[in-house]
């Protein structure tokens, strides 16, 4: 319809007109959804970006890797009782499971003895004594010199592989490769750097030390057994059901469960990590979309609000259009467009200073850049437009009854 | 010659509520209007001389009576039909001028024509012609607190010309003009009068009574007289027959 076309055009003109006229004021009208928006785009900009970088590094971990993990539950924990994966639970899986390879056994020095020193420089990372299969299943590589083998791992040699940071945390000068640092008070050679992967959540990937697994055993010494964790990936991803079966089986048996006891052990496969990660996105959005749309309402009400006052203000001049032949229709469209118009400004602004917070913030705190999805433009600018429209409709109405001679004798 | 007709009243009345008690500011006006009429509306205050033109220009409607505008009933059309008679049919000229504040002169006469759904460019030339026309060429860009009493008439009185309507109303056009103001635009009636068009005046002021060619009184309500004037061609003040 040419006609509603041309009325649109020209009551998008007068509403620009109308908007500018008082700049300050339309900023401040549209301030909840500017607020609104921006809020909505800086929260989802951090998540997408997050998830986007959780999810590469689920897709580098291979969708067919599987952790198990001991498992405490509530009600033992209180008593004092801790399930425990041992050496034991590891030599069972890998020698008796079939369709499983790569069997990696991790475990992780704790307490005040795990402290790395160098030449007076010491520092509490993460210190971890594993196979060499861990390097394909976590995808941590050298970048220089190697990592540990069969035969390092089989002599309990000395050897260690440095995260990245650690060069910098122990102040390590020249090549590292070939030095030594002291782990719990031993000697380890250093044989290869791991390739660099970043901060998440300002948690510095890069902080540790891997050494081989039976020296790290050895290191741990005599008294208990240490809780291991034990990786392992599956030979045919179509089988994963099965093999997950097999490993429950013969570590309740291992552990000799009673028949209704629950596991003391978690099985978890990449897959599920990433479906649990998911969900938490997926309900932390929902929370969040809750509050955008409250804080869309009272915008939207702070509009309607400064709208109304504006076709009081306005009485005369409307009254004057209607001498001169606008049509209710004319004056409502007049006064709905005004509305979207200043709601999809405020949008537009909310849109540009979101993106910069969400992007503040990734820098701020050391979390992936931030992205936004062509969706959150989308119904940010679809809500604000519905906004306008919903809370345009009253003031609007008012401005098209007004009846003409009142209008124009309005003081 | 036979005079067309484009207004005609009958029985008009205009009733008002004041508290507990009725009271007509207009009652029982039968008038016909006809082409190229130049008629003059006079009456003490309170007579009712705005209230007819408001009914004349369908700003308002009669609690009672007939209105038939060229030919058409104007009791029976709805408010887009009166948007429109409004819109084409009518030129409106207020005492205090009633331009809208924050748009230019140019833009203010452009303003009837969006409601005829002209473009632009045909919107932008006829009102700068309209404007041309009234004297104000060189002020098309100014906004109403930029122009004087009698520039801003001048600017409605072009708003109103601009739709070329069938009749131009002016409610005591230069009530709030001084007098060598006044003159001008008298001027510009004058000229608008000799070029074919209906025009009607309501003043207090007995000079601009005198030039128009019928003038009927109106008291309590009531039309007193309705008589041709024998209109004395008085010279204009030199300078503004050039100018209009
Ligand atoms: N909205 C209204 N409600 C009640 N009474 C009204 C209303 N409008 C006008 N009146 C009354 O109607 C009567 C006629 O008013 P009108 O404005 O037509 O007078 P007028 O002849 O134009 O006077 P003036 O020369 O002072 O402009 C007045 O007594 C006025 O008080
Ligand atoms: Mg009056």
């Amino acid at each position: 319809m040419s006609n509603l076309k041309f009325k649109l055009v020209e009551g998008t003109r007068s509403a620009a007109l109308s908007i500018f006229a008082h700049g300050f004021r339309s900023f401040l009208t549209t301030l909840g959804i500017i607020i609104g928006v921006a809020s909505v785009i800086a929260v989802v900009s951090v998540v997408q970006g997050f998830s986007a970088n959780i999810s590469q590094q689920f897709d580098g971990m291979g969708t067919n890797v599987v952790n198990i993990e001991s498992y405490t539950p509530r009600k033992e924990r209180l008593q004092g009782v801790r399930a425990k994966l041992t050496y034991d639970d590891y030599l069972q899986i890998k020698y008796r499971v079939p369709g499983v390879s790569d069997v990696t056994p991790t475990v992780r020095m704790w307490g005040s003895n795990a402290v790395i020193t160098y030449r007076g420089q010491s520092s509490s990372s993460m210190i971890v004594g594993t196979a060499s299969t861990y390097q394909k299943l976590n995808t941590v590589y050298p970048e220089r010199g190697r990592f540990f083998n069969l035969s390092d791992d089989k002599s309990r040699r000395r050897v260690a592989v440095l995260g990245s940071s650690i060069m910098s945390k122990l102040d390590i000068k020249g090549d590292p490769i070939g030095q030594h640092v002291a782990v719990s008070g031993e000697w380890f050679k250093v044989i290869g750097i791991a390739e660099k992967r970043g901060k998440l959540f300002g948690f510095d990937q890069d902080d540790f030390i891997l050494l081989p697994f039976s020296t790290t055993r050895a290191l741990l010494g005599g008294a208990e057994e240490p809780d291991i964790t034990i990786s392992l990936q599956v030979d045919e991803p179509s089988q994963l059901g099965q093999v997950k079966q097999h490993i429950k089986n013969l570590l309740r048996r291992n552990h000799k469960l009673d028949k209704d006891a629950d596991d003391d052990f978690e099985i978890a496969t990449a897959d599920q990590m990433l479906d649990t990660f998911d969900e938490i996105i997926g309900s932390t959005t929902l929370v969040l979309g809750g509050i955008v749309g409250i804080s869309l309402l009272v915008g939207g009400i702070g509009i309607m609000n400064i709208m109304l006052v504006s076709v009081t203000e306005r009485t005369r001049e409307i009254g004057i259009q209607k001498a001169l032949g606008a049509t209710r229709f004319d004056i409502l469209l007049q006064f709905l467009i005004e509305a979207v118009f200043l709601c999809l400004l405020g949008g537009l602004i909310g849109l540009i200073l979101g993106f910069g917070a969400g992007s503040l913030i990734s820098n701020l705190t050391g979390l992936p850049s931030a992205t936004v999805p062509a969706w959150a433009i989308i119904l940010s600018f679809g809500f604000s437009a519905g906004i306008g429209l919903i809370f345009g409709i009253i003031p609007a109405a008012k401005a098209a009854n007004l009846d003409p001679i009142d209008a124009l004798r309005y003081e | 010659m036979s005079k067309q007709t484009i207004i005609e009243l009958r029985g008009i009345a205009k009733h008002y509520m004041m508290g507990s008690e009725g009271f007509y500011a207009l009652n029982g006006i039968d008038l016909d209007i006809y082409l190229n009429d130049y008629m003059a509306v006079v009456g003490s205050s309170g007579s009712g001389k705005s209230t007819l033109m408001n009914l004349l220009g369908c700003l308002d409607y009669p609690t009672a009576g007939a209105y038939k505008l060229k030919g058409t009933d104007v009791a029976t059309l709805d408010e887009n039909a009166l948007a429109g008679i409004r819109n084409r049919e009518i030129g409106f000229i207020f005492q205090n001028f009633n331009l809208l504040p924050r748009a230019t002169a140019l833009q203010n006469v452009m303003q009837p024509l969006i409601y005829r759904g002209l473009a632009l460019a045909e919107r932008k030339q006829r009102a700068s012609d309209a404007l041309a026309m009234v004297g104000l060429q060189d002020r098309m860009t100014h906004v109403p607190n930029q122009l004087s009493g009698g520039q801003r008439q001048r600017v409605a009185i072009a708003r109103a010309l601009v739709t070329e309507p069938a009749i131009l109303l002016a409610d005591e056009p230069t009530g709030n003009l001084d007098s060598s103001t006044t003159i001008e635009i008298m001027a510009l009636f004058d000229q608008l009068h000799n070029d074919g068009q209906t025009l009607i005046v309501v003043t207090h002021e007995q000079e601009i009574a005198e030039r128009c060619h019928r003038v009927i009184t109106l008291k309590d309500g009531h039309l007193m007289s309705d008589h041709a004037n024998q209109v004395s061609v008085k010279p204009l003040v030199s300078g503004i027959a050039t100018h209009v």
